[in-house]
């Protein structure tokens, strides 16, 4: 890649910041950043990220309650999470995630359900504790299996001032189950990451290390940070299991109650999404001393390496197993990629998703010939930059918090092939006529993790890109 | 590390007390001191920061954008006695969430560690508990002992005994909040000490101090400094440091019994605090008749 290419696209940004106003313009302007041969080596990047998006532009991003409840504790199957606040917050983050788990519902599973306080003019003059408390009964009452109850905050609790921390120690008692009082209002934070860090300190506060596992072995490891979407842990899982590793705990994807309180056990801790868990990842390092390691199953490639990075923690029976399982998959492997191939080598693919998969799925896309020529997160912090930077090509794109602007703007112009990025985005582009992916939820399909993953992620990519369906729109504009 | 917190009525004197005090604790018993401000009005470390205000904790957030990015050292001044003060600060009257705010400040604070090495965090909390943010300070893991600056007058008691019904709520468990005692801010009102220990029997806590009324005190304020600093041999500056010694060695707390309005009333009317309205009317009537 020549310079002229890396400073073309520069000049492209230039082009795109023109139609903000002088200081939107100077904030944007730190927001990007090309890639180029020194900060691919070093990771090392200029640019800015984890702060408060602009006034006027439309943000992608979610709020602290959506990285608490939707993200963080939604998943976890045998536990009732309740929606404390309006009713609004908790109806539109009604199974959105599709966060797959096992199990009866009502029995012990209650993903699928949605409680909420269901806030009235009452509840926020009077204060809202003891209908709280009264929904901690009913529900024990309703679901007498249910394992635990997570209060998540909605922003009106936050604002009156609700003590929601006592109710919940007052109910733990009363209905001995663990209750664990969230405080992750919306308006806290400049995106959902923070409340992916608030609930990830409200299991420390309240779950970790409380429970014994029976017997540990040597080889117990947690998955930490794999949401189930679509079925990805499980996915995930198998080949764990398959190079002979014992997974004790998921976090949080089909995950109980009793996995998060007996992790402390795990020999390794396996990180997938790092940005949303990798302060208890860090915790239970300094405090039980548990190496973590992050890896990466989205495409053969990846995933092969995240195996024998993995397997290199484990001594030598694992990392033989660990090479066969390899050797499993190998032709199949080969057998996915060349059918796609021809199909889908050299299309440009564009990413705005969360804070992992705009840097995860890359060599995925790669896997399948595909160029990835712009990247970036909605709330990813510096240190996701310096690793993203390592991961993609030169002469590529990092936007950080992107407008919905200026996405468009760049699809149009680097005329690209496909885009991944969430459901807020997905039917501008449908409109326009770009192929389009959901990378948050994988639209309606999955898993995409591993190697079973990566078949479905090849098909689904090359129907986006290579369907007749898109010839047929014609762009009114 | 002790968590204490000053409560009472608007105007009553709690920052002046409070900081008085506070000197005493931090000059003549070493205690290492921060000074946590919850009034919107944010003046309740000024005396012993001799200056007119402090850069606020919400007013500094709101400029950056948010409190993730506000720096401990961007709020934290250190004052008279190395009293290390903080203010919460809050929107201007009539706009806003000033009890959010409180909760904001508290959180940031704790997050950051500033507690840490400290013997006593005090907070001073605006009059009246009107919201949950306002109670931020007595929640659990938060002040333990409360004390309620009052004096002898009627409105001032009234906002005592509500104080108390608000402690009381906060109080139902082991780790609970603790009333600490009245701190009787004399406004040389008739048989005001014996009025104050009366109602703290009757709240099932103690008349912790009787501040006698002196000038000095709002002499030293002019000059925006506690009479520890201003004028530390006055008698007066002996009576905080009573205060302040009676605070440190204090192990009378206690649950609140608030009591009913009619009680109150009942009280500050043997009291002759305020006057039986048949009695009342019956004088008027008299009076119209004489005309």
């Amino acid at each position: 890649m020549s310079a002229k290419v890396i400073e073309e696209k520069k000049a492209l940004i230039e082009e795109l910041l023109e139609v903000y106003p002088k200081r939107a313009k100077k904030f944007r302007k730190k927001h990007f950043e090309v890639s180029d041969q020194e900060n691919i080596e070093s990771g090392k990047c200029s640019i800015k990220s984890n702060k408060k998006s602009r006034p006027g532009v439309m943000t992608i991003r979610g709020c602290a309650y959506a990285g608490s409840k939707g993200v963080v504790w939604g998943p976890i199957k045998d536990m009732v999470h309740i929606s404390h606040g309006p009713v609004g917050c908790g109806q539109y983050s009604w199974g959105t995630r599709r966060n797959y788990a096992n199990g009866k519902l009502g029995i012990n599973n209650f993903t699928a359900m949605q409680v909420t306080s269901d806030f009235q003019e009452r509840d926020i003059v009077f204060g809202g504790d003891k209908k709280l408390e009264q929904l901690c009964r009913e529900i024990k009452e309703m679901f007498p299996l249910t394992k635990g109850i997570s209060i998540q905050s909605e922003c009106p609790v936050g604002l009156i001032g609700d003590d929601i921390n006592s109710v919940a120690k007052k109910m733990s008692k009363e209905l001995d189950i663990p209750v664990i009082p969230v405080n992750c209002e919306g308006f806290r934070g400049v995106s959902q990451s923070l409340g992916h860090h608030i609930a990830n300190d409200a299991i420390r506060d309240h779950l970790m290390g409380t429970r014994e596992l029976e017997e540990s072995g040597p080889y117990d490891v947690a998955i930490i940070g794999d949401y189930n979407i679509g079925g990805d842990a499980w996915a995930s899982r198998i080949l764990l299991e398959e190079m002979g590793l014992r997974v004790v705990a998921q976090w949080s994807g089909d995950g109980s109650i009793n996995e998060l309180a007996i992790t402390h056990h795990s020999k390794l801790n396996l990180v997938h999404c790092y940005r949303s868990m990798n302060y208890m990842a860090k915790e239970m390092e300094k405090k039980y001393g548990t190496p973590y390691c992050e890896y990466n199953f989205f495409g053969p490639s990846k995933t092969i390496e995240s195996l024998r990075k993995i397997a290199s923690y484990f001594d030598d029976t694992i990392q033989q197993n660990a090479e066969k399982v390899i050797g499993d998959y190998l032709d199949e492997m080969a057998q996915t990629m060349n059918k796609y191939l021809s199909r889908l080598k050299g299309k440009k693919v564009m990413l705005a998703t969360g804070g992992l998969r705009s840097r995860h799925t890359i060599g995925a896309y790669e896997d399948l010939g595909m160029e990835i020529i712009a990247t970036g997160h909605e709330f990813a912090h510096q240190d996701d930059y310096e690793k993203t930077f390592q991961e993609v090509q030169e002469g590529t794109i990092v936007y950080d918090d992107p407008t919905s602007f200026d996405l468009d703007f760049l699809s149009e112009k680097l005329d690209v092939d496909l885009i991944g990025a969430g459901i807020k985005e997905k039917y501008v582009y449908h409109k326009t006529g770009i192929p389009f992916r959901q990378m948050h939820s994988w639209d309606y399909s999955g898993p995409y993790h591993g190697f079973d993953g990566f078949k479905v992620f090849a098909r689904d990519m090359d129907s986006a890109v290579n369907s007749p369906v898109w010839d047929l729109i014609e762009s009114p504009f | 590390m002790r968590q204490i917190a000053f409560y009472g009525k608007g105007g009553i004197g709690k920052s002046t007390t409070s900081q008085n005090t506070l000197a005493q604790l931090a000059t003549k018993m070493g205690q290492k001191i921060m000074i946590v401000g919850c009034d919107p009005k944010a003046d309740s470390t000024r005396l012993i920061l001799n200056q007119k205000s402090q850069n606020t904790v919400l007013e500094e957030a709101a400029k950056i954008g948010t409190v993730e990015d506000l720096e401990l050292e961007d709020v934290l001044a250190k004052g008279f006695g190395d009293i290390e003060c903080v203010e919460s600060g809050g929107p201007e009257p009539g706009v806003g969430c000033a009890g959010r705010g409180i909760i904001t400040s508290i959180n940031f604070l704790e997050e950051e560690g500033a507690y840490e090495g400290k013997d006593f965090i005090s907070y001073d909390v605006l009059g009246d508990v009107v919201c949950g943010g306002f109670a931020m300070p007595i929640r659990e893991n938060k002040a333990k002992e409360i004390y309620i600056v009052v004096s002898g007058e009627m409105m001032a008691m009234y906002a005592a005994n509500n104080i108390a019904r608000g402690i009381l709520k906060y109080s139902n468990n082991e780790d609970g909040v603790r009333l600490g005692g009245l701190i009787c801010n004399s406004r040389n009102t008739d048989r005001e000490a014996e009025l104050i220990s009366e109602l703290a029997r009757r709240l099932n806590t103690q008349m912790i101090h009787f501040v006698p009324r002196d000038n000095i005190v709002q002499h030293a304020e002019l000059r925006r400094m506690t009479v520890a600093q201003y004028d530390p041999e006055h008698a007066q500056a002996k009576e905080y440091e009573k205060l302040a010694q009676k605070i440190l060695d204090n192990d009378k707390l206690t649950v609140p019994t608030p009591i009913e309005m009619d009680e109150l009333e009942d009280l500050l009317l043997e009291y002759g605090v305020i006057e039986d309205d048949t009695e009342k009317l019956k004088k008027l009537e008299m009076e119209e008749a004489a005309k």
